[in-house]
């Protein structure tokens, strides 16, 4: 696997920046989190098989993949009604 | 108020439908309650405790900690499901004949309860420190909508509470000939899902091999996100798209408890035929 690319996604006001992310396809990946809010949040897609908690100021790294092509949507799953993104696989 | 409830339910139901299974599983047996209270205490102060220390958890095995302790104590609760089959396997049958003929069993089994009493804190501990972490996420920020989301998670936390309990009244009305070999087959199926879900965090973060990262997906017929997909996660172990090493580490666990169970009560079996 040669350094497959690793997007990152920060948190603040409970909204993701950037909320669109390319992912390779068919490859392992990660996707490094850091949270800019104030309390705690939790990075959660069932999609891609990830869940973990990214505490104020603290950068979190998940794994996910081999994905096949298609579009995969994450949230904060303490606010999944301001904080979702997409992660496209191409 | 309805988001913080759906959030807080999510959670608590899976832990629920674990303690209702316990619940059932442990029946008839004499001093439960202070045992699988002690549990739930345990549980929500291990909660608080893993809340409180998540940043250095996370920080902890490169990065990897909230998954190592996460898998960790899924095995630990593994161990103790076994334990609880082979004390089932050789107390079972005497307690469902008890129960027939007496209406209530008198088995004494501090060392299964206690067994119980730590897979109940360990489903409350996992589930319950993301809850914890929620709502001190709603107390520090301190809006006004807080009320609301405190009043929806409280009744996320007793729905939750109910479905555990109806659970293990459901449980209860399968004739006491066949509830123990029921809940047996429930344990049995309950430890292979965590044993699972234990391979898959660990091979997730390339901390054992994965041996095939998806070997099916049935996501479009059941989602691992959905409600009914989360609870049969946590019942049986249900993976829309299961690792090579998660269906290893089920099948395993599954043939070993079932195995278990049967050749302690026949040893116990043996030993009554020597006397």
């Amino acid at each position: 696997m040669a350094n497959p690319p690793s997007p990152a996604l920060t948190l603040r006001n409970h909204g993701f920046t950037p909320d669109h992310i390319i992912v390779p396809a068919g490859t392992r990946f990660k996707i490094r989190v850091t949270n800019h809010d104030s309390t705690p949040d939790e990075f959660e897609s069932p999609a891609l098989r990830v869940e973990k908690i990214v505490v104020p100021g603290q950068t979190i790294t998940v794994f996910a993949g081999p994905l096949s092509p298609g579009s995969y949507v994450f949230y904060d799953d303490y606010h999944p009604e301001t904080a979702h993104g997409v992660a496209e696989a191409k | 108020m309805l988001a913080a409830f759906i959030i807080v339910f999510r959670e608590v139901m899976e832990a629920g439908l674990i303690v209702g299974i316990v619940l059932a599983a442990t029946e008839g047996i004499r001093h439960r309650a202070p045992y699988l209270w002690g549990g739930v205490l345990a549980g929500v102060g291990g909660a608080c405790i893993v809340a409180a220390c998540i940043g250095a958890l996370s920080a902890a095995f490169q990065g990897n900690g909230q998954d190592v302790f996460n898998a960790g104590i899924l095995c630990f609760a593994v161990v103790m499901l076994g334990l609880h089959s082979v004390w089932m396997a050789r107390h079972g049958r005497e307690m469902a004949r008890q129960m027939r003929e007496m209406g209530s069993a008198v088995a004494a089994g501090d060392s299964t309860l206690l067994a119980m009493a730590i897979v109940v804190a360990v489903a409350i501990l996992r589930e319950g420190s993301e809850v914890v972490l929620f709502l001190y996420g709603v107390a520090a920020s301190a809006h006004l909508g807080a009320v609301a989301i405190i009043s929806g998670s409280a009744l996320g936390i007793a729905a939750g509470a109910a479905i555990s309990w109806l659970l293990y009244r459901g449980l209860l009305t399968i004739p006491v000939s066949r509830l123990f070999s029921v809940t047996s087959g429930l344990i049995a199926l309950l430890a292979a899902g965590m044993a699972g879900q234990a391979a898959a965090l660990l091979a997730n973060d390339g901390i054992i091999p994965a041996f095939g990262y998806q070997l099916w997906d049935t996501s479009w017929l059941l989602s691992t996100g959905s409600l009914v997909g989360k609870a049969l996660q946590a019942l049986v172990g249900y993976s829309d798209r299961p690792m090579g090493v998660q269906l290893v580490a089920y099948l395993a666990t599954l043939a070993t408890l079932v195995l278990l169970s049967k050749y302690a009560g026949k040893t116990r079996v043996l030993q009554k035929q020597e006397i």
